[in-house]
C-alpha cells in the first residue's frame, strides 16, 4: 500500500504560465483524495504530472517516499481512469483489461483468472467479447474501471470519471466507486470540478483554486469550517450568502450591520470571533449558509422576498438586503457595486411566505462565518479552528 | 465524448461522406435542380462516359473493322465481337519483351510503391503527432512544404544518385522506382496521415501509456489498427497514382524489363499509332486495373481525396 | 499469378524485414541512457522519411536549381541566365511557356466550372450518385489512358474519305456538314495549331484546345466530387431561411450555397492548376509535343533525357517550381481562412 506526496509541485509552462506555483499535499495509504477547483484551477494538470504524463517543472513527487519526477507514466505502477475513458477501439473488453498485464508479460493463467474476476466484479463478463463502440456509456465508465483496478496498482489516478454519465446513472456510479475504493484500499486522488462528487466521495477534499490549495481537509470541516471566502463559496449548493457588513458593538455584545439592519452575534458570536472586540467599525464579509438562516437562531435578519422556490424537501427563499454582496473570484475578493443582494433561505417547506412580503430570519449565530473583504480569509475562529488573524498571509497555503 | 468517433473514419474526413442523404423530405431546403439542370448533368454524363465506352466496344471488334467503320457501327455486327485484339496485344513485343510481360511489371512496380511510403509516412505521422523533441512543428511544415516541389525538378539528380556504382542499384530499375515513388509520396502522404492519426484521441495514447506501452507498442497495437480506414484511403489514392504513372517509370525504370505498362502503350501509340486494334486493347489491359480497384473502392478513393481539400 | 504470388511474398518479406529492422532499431536506441534515448527513438521514426526526404527531394532540387545556371553537357561550364533566356526567347520555345499559361487557365476555369453546375444540378438528383460517378470514373483511367481514348476520338481514318469515319468527332463533323455553312471536310484535329484560322504566337492552338479537352475530361470528376461533398456540408436551414426571405433557387445558391463552398472551390482551383502545369503524360500519349502542342513538362523531358542538354532541361524545372509557389501561396492563404471560418 502506498502513499503520495507532493512537495512543492510546480508547473511553469514553456510561455511562461504558471499553472500550478508550489503545491505541498500528502496522501494516506488508503485514502480517497479528491481534487476539486472551477475550470482551469490546476487540478487535471496536477493530476497529470503525477501520472507522469506532464513534466514537473520543479519540486518533488514522492510515490512512498520514493522520488519518482523523473520516471516515466509506464514506471511508476499507477492505473487512471480518464474522463473519455480512453478505452482502445480496436480491442475488446477483455483485451482492453488485460492490455497492461499483457505487455508486463504476465502469464496468460493469470490473466484470465484477473480478468474473469474484475469482469465479475465489476458485471462486464457478458460483454467481454464486445468493442467498447457497442457498450453503454455505463458499461464503457466500468470497463475504465476495470482496466484501472486489474492491475492492483499503488495509485489510482481518476480524471472526472463520471462527467459523460447522465445525471441518474452518475449518483449511482458515484457510489459504486467509493464502495469499490474503501473495498480494495488502494490510495486514490480523484478530480472533479463537481462539488458534489468532492463532497460525496472523498475521505479529504482538497480544493484548488489557480493552481494554489485553498483548504484541504474532511468534507464536514470543509463544509462547517471554510478557511476562507473561496472555499465558502465553492463548496455547497445552493451557496453561502456573503453580503458586506461592518462590525458594530451592540447592547448585547458584538453585531453586524447589514444595510439598515444590524444581526446581534451576542456571546456565542463573542465566543466564536475571539478578536472581535477590536474589529468595532471594520468593513467585513458577512456569511451564512441558506439553512442557517430559516431554522432556529438568535439572530435576527430582515429580507424582502422576490421568489420562493418549492423542492419537495425544502423551501429555498430568495430576497434582497441592503447590502452589497461578496463574492470570491478568481483573483480575490470582488464587491457588487449594486447596493441590494440577493439572499437565499432554506425553510422547512410546510411553511408559507408569501412573495413580495417582508420576512424576518432567524440566523444561527453558531454557523456564521466572517471574512476579510482584501483576503478573503476567514476571520477568528473558535478554539478548534486555525485560522485565528486574518493578517498572516501565508496562511493561505496550509493543508 | 466518449471512445466512439475514432472507432468510425471519421477523424480524418469529418462529416462529409460521399452518398445521398435525404433524398425526400426537407424541400425547401435545396437549390432545387430543377429540370433543366437534370438533363444538364445526364447529358454531361454521357457526353464523359462515351469515349470510354467507344474504346471499349472498339477492342472487340475485329481488326478489320476497327480501321474502316465507326465502334457505333458494331452494335449492328454483335457476333463479329472477338476478343483477338487482346490476344494479339498480349503476345506483341514492345521493346524486345512481350506486351504482357509490362502488365507484371506494373504489378510489381505498384505494390512496394504503395506498401513503402505508406509504412514509412505513418511512422513519422506518429512522431509528429504524439512524440516530442525540438523543432517537431517546423519540420512538419518543411516536410509539407516540400509538396510544392515539382517532380520534374528531382529526376536527373536523383537518376545521378542511384547510378553511383557504390550502390549497386544502378542496374535494378524496380529498386530505383519504388524509391523515386516512396519519395514523391512522402509529403503528402505524411500530411494527410498526420491529420488522421494526430486526430486519434489523446487520452487513449495517455491509456496506453499509463498501461505501459512503448511508443512502438502504441504505434503497432493502436494507432495502425485505428488508421486502417486513412491507410486504406491513402493506399488506393497512391496506387493509382503510381499505376498510372508514366514519368518516373520512364525516367528510373532504365531498359524495358523493368518498365510499366503505361510505358509500354506509348511506345505502342508511337510506333504504331494507327494499329487501333492493339492500341485499343492494349489501352484496356492497362486500364482495367485501376478501373476495377476505382469502382469497388470509391468509396475510400473520395475519402481519402476529401481529407486533402476539405475542411473536416 | 505466379508473378503476382511471387511479387506478394517479396513485398511481405520485405514489409517483415522492415519492421524488424525498426523494431531492433527501437530496441538499441532503448539501451542509451537520456536523452539520447528519446532522441533515438525519435530518430527511428522520423529518420527514413526524412532520409528519403532530404536525397529525393531537398538535394536534388537544390542542384537542380544550379544545373539550370550550367550548360549541363559535358564539364560544369557556367551558363548564367542563358538557359532562362532561351526559354522565354529563342524560337519556338516561347510557345511552351503560352501553351502551359493557356492550359492551366482554360483547364481550370472549365474544369471547376463543371464540378460546380454539376455538383449544384446532381445535389439530391435521383440518380444523383451514378451520374457523379460517372463523371468520376476518367480520374481511373490514367492519363496516358485518356490520351488514347481521346485521340481515338479524334482520329481521322482514310484522310480525304469522308464516309468512313471510326473518330467520332470527324464523323459528327461530317454529318453535320450539310446544316453548317461551308463545305466541311474531316479534319486532323491535333494537327491544326492555329485557332480558329488565326495563326498567332499569343493564342494557343485548335489541337492545344483539344488536348486540354482531354485534362478537363479527367479532372472535372474531382472538381465535382469535392464541391459536391462540400455543398452537402452546407448548413439546411441557411437554405431555408434565404428561401422563406424571399430568395429563389437561383438566388440562394449564387448568395448562401456559392460563397460557403468558396473556400473549397479556390481549393479545387489551385489543386487543378497546379497538376495541369505539370502536364506530361497527355502530350506523350497523344501528339508527343508536337504541331506546337509542347507544354514545360514535357520539354523539360524531352531536353533533359532524348536531346542531351540538362541544363535546359533543369532551367524548364526551375521554371515550372516558380509558377506553383504563388498557387501555393494563394492556397495556403485560403486554407487559412477556411480554418478560421
Amino acid at each position: 500500500m502506498s502513499t503520495l506526496t507532493m512537495v512543492n509541485l510546480q508547473k511553469r509552462y514553456a510561455n511562461g504560465y504558471e499553472a500550478v506555483p508550489g503545491l505541498d499535499l500528502e496522501i494516506k495509504d488508503g485514502e480517497f483524495l479528491v481534487l476539486v477547483g472551477p475550470s482551469g484551477c490546476g487540478k487535471s494538470t496536477v493530476l497529470r504530472m503525477v501520472a507522469g504524463l506532464e513534466d514537473i517543472s520543479g519540486g518533488d513527487l514522492l510515490i512512498d517516499g520514493a522520488r519518482v519526477n523523473d520516471m516515466g507514466p509506464q514506471q511508476r505502477d499507477i492505473a487512471m481512469v480518464f474522463q473519455s475513458y480512453a478505452l482502445y477501439p480496436n480491442m475488446t473488453v477483455g483485451d482492453n483489461i488485460a492490455f497492461a498485464m499483457k505487455l508486463r508479460k504476465t502469464p496468460k493463467a493469470e490473466i484470465a483468472q484477473k480478468v474473469k474476476e474484475v469482469a465479475e466484479l465489476l458485471e462486464l463478463d457478458k460483454v467481454l467479447d464486445r468493442k467498447p463502440g457497442q457498450l453503454s456509456g455505463g458499461q464503457r465508465q466500468r470497463v475504465a474501471m476495470g482496466r484501472a483496478i486489474v492491475r492492483h496498482p499503488k495509485l489510482f489516478l481518476m480524471d472526472e470519471p463520471l462527467s459523460n454519465l447522465d445525471a441518474k446513472l452518475r449518483v449511482h456510479t458515484r457510489a459504486e466507486i467509493a464502495r469499490l475504493q474503501r473495498r480494495l484500499g488502494v490510495t486514490t486522488m480523484y478530480v472533479t470540478h463537481d462539488q458534489v462528487e468532492a463532497m460525496t466521495m472523498g475521505d479529504r477534499v482538497a480544493v484548488l483554486r489557480r493552481g494554489v490549495l485553498m483548504q484541504c481537509a474532511s468534507p464536514q470541516e470543509l463544509y462547517e469550517r471554510p478557511d476562507n471566502l473561496f472555499v465558502a463559496q465553492f463548496i455547497g449548493s445552493p451557496s453561502m450568502n456573503v453580503v458586506r457588513g461592518t462590525v458594530v458593538s451592540t447592547d448585547h455584545g458584538p453585531g453586524v450591520q447589514i444595510g439598515d439592519q444590524t444581526v446581534e452575534l451576542g456571546s456565542v458570536g463573542a465566543a466564536r470571533f475571539p478578536g472581535i472586540g477590536e474589529m468595532i467599525g471594520r468593513d467585513v464579509a458577512f456569511g451564512v449558509r441558506p439553512e442557517a438562516l430559516g431554522g432556529d437562531g438568535s439572530g435576527r435578519l430582515t429580507m424582502q422576498v422576490e421568489l420562493v422556490e418549492m423542492l419537495g424537501s425544502e423551501l429555498l427563499v430568495h430576497g434582497t438586503v441592503n447590502a452589497p454582496a461578496v463574492r470570491a473570484i478568481d483573483t480575490g475578493v470582488e464587491q457588487s457595486d449594486k447596493p441590494t443582494s440577493m439572499v437565499i433561505a432554506s425553510m422547512d417547506p410546510r411553511r408559507k411566505v408569501e412573495v413580495f412580503s417582508t420576512v424576518e430570519l432567524p440566523v444561527d449565530i453558531d454557523r456564521v462565518h466572517l471574512f476579510d473583504l482584501d483576503t478573503g480569509l476567514a476571520i477568528g475562529r473558535d478554539a478548534a479552528g486555525r485560522v485565528t488573524d486574518s493578517s498572516s498571509p501565508n496562511e493561505l497555503d496550509k493543508g | 465524448m466518449s471512445t466512439v468517433p475514432i472507432h468510425a473514419e471519421d477523424a480524418a474526413v469529418g462529416a462529409v461522406t460521399f452518398t445521398d442523404q435525404t433524398p425526400l423530405g426537407t424541400k425547401l431546403a435545396r437549390t432545387a435542380s430543377g429540370r433543366v439542370g437534370r438533363i444538364v448533368v445526364w447529358i454531361l454524363a454521357l457526353l464523359w462516359t462515351v469515349p470510354t465506352f467507344g474504346l471499349l466496344v472498339s477492342s472487340f471488334r475485329p481488326e478489320k473493322a476497327i480501321k474502316t467503320t465507326g465502334w457505333w457501327n458494331a452494335f449492328g455486327h454483335l457476333g463479329d465481337m472477338t476478343t483477338k485484339n487482346y490476344s494479339q496485344v498480349l503476345s506483341t513485343k514492345v521493346g524486345g519483351i512481350p506486351f504482357s510481360q509490362y502488365f507484371w511489371n506494373s504489378v510489381k512496380i505498384t505494390i512496394p510503391a504503395v506498401v513503402i511510403p505508406i509504412v514509412i509516412a505513418a511512422l513519422a505521422a506518429y512522431a509528429f503527432s504524439w512524440m516530442h523533441f525540438k523543432g517537431r512543428d517546423w519540420l512538419f511544415v518543411v516536410v509539407v512544404g516540400l509538396m510544392v516541389v515539382p517532380i520534374q525538378m528531382c529526376l536527373i539528380p536523383l537518376l545521378k544518385l542511384f547510378n553511383l556504382s557504390w550502390l549497386h542499384i544502378g542496374d535494378n530499375g524496380f529498386v530505383k522506382i519504388w524509391i523515386a515513388h516512396a519519395i514523391f509520396a512522402m509529403p503528402l502522404t505524411i500530411f494527410l496521415l498526420k491529420n488522421f492519426i494526430g486526430a486519434l484521441p489523446r487520452e487513449v495514447m495517455e491509456a496506453a501509456r499509463v498501461d505501459g506501452a512503448s511508443h512502438l507498442t502504441i504505434f503497432a497495437k493502436l494507432v495502425l489498427p485505428l488508421s486502417v480506414p486513412a491507410l486504406a484511403s491513402i493506399g488506393i489514392f497512391q496506387f493509382l497514382w503510381v499505376w498510372s504513372d508514366l514519368l518516373v517509370g520512364k525516367v528510373f525504370g532504365g531498359n524495358a524489363q523493368n518498365q510499366p505498362i503505361t510505358k509500354a502503350v506509348v511506345d505502342v501509340v508511337g510506333s504504331r499509332g494507327n494499329d487501333w486494334q492493339l492500341l485499343t486493347a492494349g489501352a484496356f489491359i492497362m486500364m482495367i486495373v485501376p478501373l476495377v480497384v476505382f469502382i469497388s473502392l470509391q468509396r475510400y478513393f473520395v475519402r481519402g481525396l476529401l481529407a486533402g481539400s476539405v475542411k473536416g | 499469378m505466379g508473378q503476382l504470388l511471387s511479387t506478394l511474398a517479396l513485398v511481405a518479406i520485405g514489409i517483415i524485414a522492415f519492421g524488424a529492422i525498426i523494431g531492433i532499431l527501437y530496441w538499441l536506441v532503448s539501451q542509451l541512457r537520456e536523452p539520447w534515448r528519446e532522441r533515438g527513438r525519435v530518430g527511428v521514426f522520423v529518420g527514413p522519411a526524412l532520409l528519403l526526404l532530404a536525397i529525393g527531394l531537398i538535394y536534388p532540387a537544390v542542384a537542380t536549381v544550379r544545373m539550370a545556371f550550367y550548360k549541363g553537357d559535358g564539364p560544369d561550364v557556367w551558363a548564367g541566365l542563358s538557359n532562362f533566356k532561351r526559354i522565354f526567347t529563342e524560337g519556338d520555345n516561347p510557345l511552351v511557356l503560352r501553351n502551359n499559361i493557356w492550359w492551366a487557365l482554360i483547364v481550370t476555369v472549365f474544369s471547376t466550372a463543371i464540378g460546380v453546375m454539376i455538383a449544384r444540378f446532381a445535389d439530391r438528383m435521383r440518380g444523383e450518385r451514378v451520374a457523379k460517378a460517372l463523371i468520376f470514373l476518367p480520374t481511373a483511367v490514367s492519363m496516358v489512358g485518356a490520351g488514347i481514348i481521346w485521340k481515338f476520338m479524334y482520329a481521322n481514318s482514310g484522310g480525304g474519305n469522308q464516309s468512313k469515319q471510326i473518330g467520332l468527332l470527324n464523323w459528327l463533323w461530317v454529318k453535320l456538314d450539310p446544316i453548317l455553312p461551308g463545305k466541311q471536310t474531316a479534319q486532323f484535329w491535333l494537327q491544326n495549331d492555329k485557332f480558329f484560322g488565326i495563326k498567332s504566337s499569343f493564342l494557343p492552338g485548335m489541337n492545344t484546345l483539344f488536348l486540354m479537352i482531354i485534362m478537363i475530361w479527367i479532372q472535372a470528376g474531382f472538381a465535382t466530387t469535392v464541391i459536391s461533398a462540400a455543398m452537402k456540408g452546407v448548413p439546411d436551414d441557411l437554405v431555408e431561411a434565404a428561401k422563406i426571405d424571399g430568395a429563389s433557387d437561383r438566388q440562394a445558391f449564387f448568395r448562401i450555397v456559392l460563397p460557403y463552398v468558396k473556400p473549397t472551390v479556390i481549393t479545387v482551383a489551385t489543386t487543378t492548376t497546379i497538376a495541369v502545369l505539370k502536364v506530361f503524360d497527355i502530350i506523350q500519349s497523344t501528339t508527343g509535343g508536337q504541331f506546337h502542342t509542347d507544354t514545360v513538362a514535357n520539354d523539360m523531358y524531352v531536353k533533359s533525357f532524348t536531346q542531351s542538354q540538362p541544363g535546359y532541361g533543369a532551367a524548364l524545372a526551375v521554371v515550372l517550381f516558380l509558377a506553383v509557389i504563388p498557387i501555393v501561396v494563394i492556397n495556403n492563404r485560403n486554407q487559412k481562412e477556411l480554418r478560421q471560418g
